[in-house]
């Protein structure tokens, strides 16, 4: 990627290496304008606004006006990046994304952060455990969902590459390195980081890291996990699930997500119609969070490497 | 409750403002900017204005205060505890696991707390459904909705703006914390709101602009507004962060955590005034 180094990205928040991204990604194309909602500087979409100040928009805490300009933009040749929490732009802005975005199927990128329980403290108003539900019921919609630093300055730039709406989905804070080598990340196409032939734990996000922790601590007992990044949340890429569900038996899904309309459905929904097997969904139990540090929220929810490797033992279980 | 005069309520609004950041520093951040803006207001409402009874949260014919700027929940949460309705003991448990307090107000968990808010252009609509609620049944209660100015950007606001007008909600008082600022720089900057006091008027609104840190003119402001027909905005002028000598006016105190030598030095400043 020009411009940036890939020991410095590894070292960086979600956010900063959004920030990274974006500016490298503005040098090449000249028609990428970046939209804001009073967060500019909160989801560091601002290392962009200070690079090319005629290019930024803030239209204040107007999430809705936001969304709808960037169809205005999309119509008239720009390439937008609109930005904002991911709640916002999934509730506040919904019916926007939906009619403006996703209906005239426009070129817009939908870049959010602080997903899933990212904003702790800041409660149920503040966390987005609903998006992705939202998001994949529209009809055109991709929605990208990184996993650390690394896939995040990659996953920037190949949604800006891809033609039509995007939702990316992005955390706050530093997230643990998934990658230890270089990869290829393609839209649709998800990674594999393990392979094992007992179960196959698929993950996206935050939870990957946790699903590599949870391989980990199955092989100890002798069960070998395949564990699947599924970057790309929509299109599903069916092939790496049916070929898991053939050569594995059984499936764990993980997501910082309610448990209904997230990956989980999206997968039991693919392997149900073609090889049905076990599928257990580690997820938010359709339960608003509470106020916490993330650590404690997550395990207080049942979003640890703990709750997969149980899922997995129960999943292999099922199978016999 | 009784009720403070201009001069106590000056007080009164400066020891809370040390509650707040000493609650804002244990939870290593809050919103200070804005929870400390709109501390005088929130003052005069809960010492003075308001119809309330801390050990009847539930008194049915209690005035109702809604704090549509959720993320100022740093600067309620000591006021409710300083008017009795849970103890102050229960501050440093602030954005901790399981506490009832987080950096937006959950009503379900919060003594005297009306209603959940954080996501910012909530709280006036759903005064204006308490407003009207309220006075079909006769019940002589007034509204309060405390908004930020940036919050004002949010189309909702500017429909319950014209709801409320519509309707002729009496009871119905806005304050806007116009503190010049929003969360990426100062409001003018970012969109501005003005000619503000004309765009409300013209919404059919009363209104009535103050000094935001000045008792006096808050107390002649609601007790101006409790008489009016049609609904009331009191557009008060404030300072981001009011309180800390360090940080008043700067919107990058929107969000911080002050140091131990910070509160010593806001203290020491508070009680020179
Ligand atoms: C709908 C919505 N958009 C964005 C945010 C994020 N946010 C929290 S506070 C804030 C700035 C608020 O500015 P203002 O209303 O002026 O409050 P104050 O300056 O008094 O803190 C923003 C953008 C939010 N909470 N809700």
């Amino acid at each position: 990627m020009p411009g940036l180094n890939m020991a410095d990205i590894e070292k960086m928040s979600a956010r900063d290496a959004f920030g990274s991204a974006l500016v490298a990604a503005g040098e090449k194309n000249p028609n990428l304008v970046l939209l804001g909602a009073d967060a500019i500087g909160s989801t560091r979409a601002a290392a962009f606004a200070d690079r090319f100040p005629e290019r930024t928009f803030n239209f204040g805490i107007a999430e809705q006006e936001m969304v709808s300009a960037a169809a205005g933009f999309a119509l008239c040749g720009k390439v937008p990046i609109a930005t904002a929490y991911g709640f916002l732009i999934s509730l506040r802005a919904c019916e926007q994304v939906r009619d403006d975005i996703c209906y005239q199927n426009l070129n817009v990128k939908l870049m959010s952060t602080h997903a899933g329980l990212s904003m702790a403290a800041g409660g149920t108003t503040h966390h987005s455990t609903e998006d992705v539900a939202i998001m994949r019921s529209f009809a055109n919609m991709t929605i990208v969902a990184p996993s650390d630093a690394l896939e995040t300055v990659k996953a920037v730039q190949a949604v800006i590459d891809y033609n039509g709406p995007v939702y990316l989905r992005m955390g706050r804070g530093s997230l643990e390195s998934v990658y230890s080598s270089e990869f290829v990340f393609e839209v649709g196409k998800s990674i594999q980081l393990r392979d094992g032939g007992d179960v196959t734990l698929i993950a996206y996000g935050i939870m990957v890291a946790e699903a590599l922790k949870a391989a980990e601590s199955l092989a100890l007992e002798g069960i070998e996990a395949r564990v699947i990044n599924m970057h790309t949340i929509k299109p599903l890429d069916e092939a790496a699930v049916l070929k898991a569900a053939n050569d594995t038996g059984c499936i764990v899904t993980a997501e910082e997500h309610n448990i209904i309309g997230g990956l989980g459905e999206a997968v039991a929904g693919c392997t149900s119609a073609a090889v049905p097997v076990p599928v257990l969904r580690v997820g938010i139990n359709d339960i608003f969070c509470g106020i916490g540090p993330e650590d404690g929220l997550r395990a207080k929810l049942g979003l640890t490497a703990a709750d997969i490797t149980a899922a997995a033992k129960k999943a292999v279980a099922l199978k016999r | 409750m009784e009720k403070l005069n201009a001069e106590e309520l000056g007080c009164k609004a400066n020891e809370i403002r040390l509650d707040a950041m000493v609650m804002g520093k244990q939870a290593g951040g809050g919103h200070l900017g804005g929870g400390l803006s709109s501390m005088d207001i929130m003052t005069a409402l809960y010492f003075n204005v308001m119809n309330i009874d801390p050990a009847k949260p539930d008194m049915p014919d209690r005035d109702r205060f809604i704090l549509s700027a959720g993320h100022k929940a740093v600067g309620y949460v000591p006021v409710l505890a300083e008017a009795g309705f849970f103890s102050k003991d229960l501050l440093s448990t602030f954005n901790k696991l399981d506490s009832p307090f987080g950096m937006h107000p959950d009503m379900h968990k919060i003594p005297g707390c009306e209603a959940s808010t954080g996501s910012l252009g909530h709280g006036l609509p759903i005064g204006v459904g308490m407003a009207l609620a309220l006075r079909m049944d006769k019940n002589p209660a007034r509204i309060f909705v405390l908004l930020g100015d940036g919050e004002t950007h949010e189309g909702t606001v500017w429909e319950a703006a014209m709801g409320a007008a519509q309707h002729k909600l009496d009871n119905l008082t806005a304050i806007i914390d116009y503190n010049k600022c929003s969360m990426d720089g100062p409001i003018d900057e970012v969109v501005s709101l003005e000619p503000i006091n004309d765009k409300w008027a013209s919404f059919g609104w009363n209104v009535i602009r103050v000094d935001g840190h000045n008792m006096s003119e808050l107390l002649d402001a609601f007790a101006k507004a409790a008489g009016q027909k049609g609904p009331t905005v009191i557009i008060a002028d404030t300072l981001k962060a009011k309180g800390m000598p360090f940080a008043e006016g700067d919107y990058l105190w929107h969000y911080g955590c002050p140091s131990d030598e910070q509160i010593e030095e806001t203290r020491i400043y508070l009680e020179e005034k």
